[in-house]
């Protein structure tokens, strides 16, 4: 039953990267580190590997004349967090 | 992170972020307490002024005659009153609300802090504008009504972003609203229930029930 947990799922910062974009359109890069506590660059690798499988996608836009970026969660990414949450949901349920 | 501990600990991460990413959560519930306390200071201010008894009528001859004769010392009054009682009320949401972020460390500025006043000042401010475009017509008795229904419909538009009990809130305003327009006489006392005696409930309510932040 552990082998239905999505890997790309693994590490906490993901997780919580997946939860924050889920319930909100789209979240710029300092808003993820302040909620998450963690250093710039371990956030960056995380947001490359989610990208790469295209689970969150990035939106760069002009505020004013500053570049800003932020990032929002594809219906692909969607789907497989889902489907990570139903599979912990099993694997939760059978351990008890 | 296999062991059920282990995922269980991410489970309550995850919630806790989708929580804090989205909702305002320091609210305080104490500071409806007090806007509670000062509208029911200010209605009373309002009864004293106009030589009402809380469930007697006349408010709305009150109102009507005010309104026929401009009479300046009574819309002054009541005028006044009503811009102190937001004024107070308005500082005490504020001051209480980032007091409670410190103690809960949490940022009392951040995007869920300012989509829920966006979201909650899109009917609020409409509803002041459509207050002061009656004012400046002379037509008085249907302020009351007016500022319970809009402030109620303001609550149920910034609930999502903010405790769920605030939506409830918001419906018995839009419910208390109504009937004082049907039933103009008693307006003041259907205010001074709704922004008084509910604020000062669910304030506690929201105090009891989130007291360490938690949804």
């Amino acid at each position: 039953m552990i082998g239905e947990l999505n890997k790309a799922f693994e590490s906490r910062v993901r997780l919580g990267i997946m939860s924050i974009l889920l319930v909100n359109d789209s979240v710029d890069f300092n808003t993820l580190k302040e909620l998450l506590q963690v250093t710039d660059g371990n956030i960056a690798s995380h947001i490359t590997a989610l990208e790469k499988l295209n689970y969150i996608e990035i939106r760069k836009q002009f505020i004013g004349k500053k570049p800003n970026t932020s990032y929002a969660v594809t219906t692909s990414g969607k789907k497989a967090f889902a489907d990570h949450l139903d599979a912990l949901e099993r694997l939760i349920k059978s351990t008890n | 992170m296999n062991t059920p501990k282990e995922q269980l600990d991410a489970i309550k991460d995850m919630r806790n972020l989708m929580e804090r990413s989205s909702r305002f959560l320091s609210l305080s519930g104490l500071s409806g307490v007090a806007i509670g306390i000062i509208a029911l200071m200010g209605a009373t201010a309002l009864y004293l002024q106009f030589d009402l008894t809380p469930l007697g009528s006349g408010f709305e001859n009150k109102l009507a005659s005010i309104q026929a004769t401009l009479d300046d010392k009574n819309f002054v009054f009541l005028m006044a009153n009503a811009l102190i009682v937001l004024l107070l009320a308005i500082l005490a949401g504020i001051l209480m609300s980032v007091n409670r972020s410190k103690k809960l460390q949490l940022p009392s500025w951040d995007l869920t802090a300012k989509r829920l006043l966006i979201n909650l000042f899109i009917p609020l401010v409409a509803g002041g504008i459509l207050c002061l475009i009656m004012i400046e017509k002379g037509d008085l008795v249907y302020l009351i009504p007016i500022t319970l229904i809009f402030y109620g419909l303001s609550l149920v538009n910034a609930s999502k972003y903010s405790f769920d009990e605030i939506r409830t809130l918001g419906i018995l305003q839009i419910v208390l609203g109504l009937i004082a327009a049907w039933q103009a006489d008693y307006a003041l006392l259907l205010w001074a229930t709704g922004f008084g005696i509910l604020h000062i409930g669910y304030g506690l309510l929201i105090h009891t029930k989130h007291q360490n932040g938690n949804k």
